[in-house]
């Protein structure tokens, strides 16, 4: 086993642990967990057997089956980000929502 | 439309840091029989103190929302308060108390539901970077929304009461000046725009927008256009 599979796995299952944890803290939901689950159980068959990603390879017609990986790590990434994005956009205009109701129940009339 | 009675305008001056100018914006605006709404954003200088000690209504925003949310909450207070024209004023000290009154004219004869303060419809002395920022403001309000307005930014405007309940204020910081010409279109309000004056000063100029700020919003009003 070359020295990148196995710090890559060695970090696929720390990060495994601290999903599994998070979610008995319910600090993830149901949905989070099956979502990084797999992904990272992707990542870890990827990388132990690498002749897996060259079959996909062949389907998307890329090269090199590292390659494919790239690819759907960015996209992947992008989207990600994307949803955080909105997430947080959600959650500003609750929190100006919230602000702007107590802010409306303390109002100071004039003397 | 109905036409309204000048007794029940209530102007509401969105402050966020303003304790050097707040205390003359309210003293200038005092002159004028209308109701004041300062909405204090989280300030953490003596803006709340200050005002609160003005005599006038105010709301205080806990923590630091931006002037969209701040705008939102004013109008809010105001039609809590059952005002049927509301003015926005900037606390900076750029605008003039004087100004309200043509400025709601339209309204209250029933012209028009918003009127926009439009700082280019005379001459100014406005400097020239501030103008480009503004015009390129104008050009994006229209490429986006398709309607022109010479002073989209301008920070003093008036509402019937009508339209200020039709407008739905999303987003939270500087792009709501071209968020509020959307709506405008949106509920098909009619709009005009009288010239005001604005007093550019070194602090009014420190306000505001400035560039890397600029590009923040367009992206933002992208987002908004797209939604």
């Amino acid at each position: 086993m070359a020295l990148i599979q196995f710090l890559i796995i060695a970090f696929a299952i720390f990060v495994v642990t601290r999903i599994v944890l998070n979610f008995r803290k319910g600090q993830v939901s149901l949905r989070g967990l099956i979502f990084w689950l797999g992904l990272w159980l992707i990542i870890i068959v990827g990388f132990v057997l690498p002749q897996t990603t060259t079959f996909l390879a062949r389907i998307f017609g890329i090269a090199r089956g590292a390659d494919v990986a790239i690819y759907l790590s960015v996209v992947l990434l992008f989207y990600l980000t994307f949803k955080i994005f909105i997430k947080l956009e959600k959650i500003e205009s609750d929190i100006s929502k919230i602000v702007r109701e107590i802010a409306l129940k303390s109002k100071e009339k004039e003397k | 439309m109905q036409r309204s009675s000048e007794n029940n305008v209530a102007v509401v001056i969105p402050a966020f840091n303003e304790q050097k100018t707040i205390a003359g914006v309210i003293d200038d605006v005092k002159k004028y029989p209308y109701r004041i709404i300062v909405v204090d954003d989280g300030s953490r200088d003596l803006t709340y103190q200050i005002a609160k000690n003005s005599n006038v209504i105010v709301c205080r925003h806990l923590i630091n929302r931006g002037l969209g949310s701040a705008l939102s909450t004013g109008i809010r207070a105001a039609l809590e308060e059952k005002a049927d024209i509301i003015v926005t004023f900037d606390a900076d000290g750029q605008h003039k108390a004087k100004d309200i009154p043509p400025l709601i004219e339209p309204i209250m004869n029933g012209e028009a539901h918003v009127v926009i303060g439009s700082r280019f419809l005379e001459k100014n002395k406005m400097p020239y970077y501030r103008r480009l920022a503004n015009q390129t403001g104008n050009i994006i309000t229209f490429l986006l929304f398709g309607i022109w307005v010479s002073d989209s930014q301008s920070g003093l405007r008036a509402f019937h009461s009508q339209a200020a309940r039709a407008l739905n204020i999303e987003t939270c910081t500087m792009e709501v000046s071209t968020e509020i010409i959307k709506e405008v279109k949106k509920h098909h309000l009619s709009l005009k725009e009288i010239p005001i004056q604005a007093i550019y000063t070194d602090y009014s100029l420190s306000k505001g927008q400035n560039f890397a700020l600029g590009i923040k919003t367009l992206l933002k009003l992208l987002m908004l256009k797209f939604r």
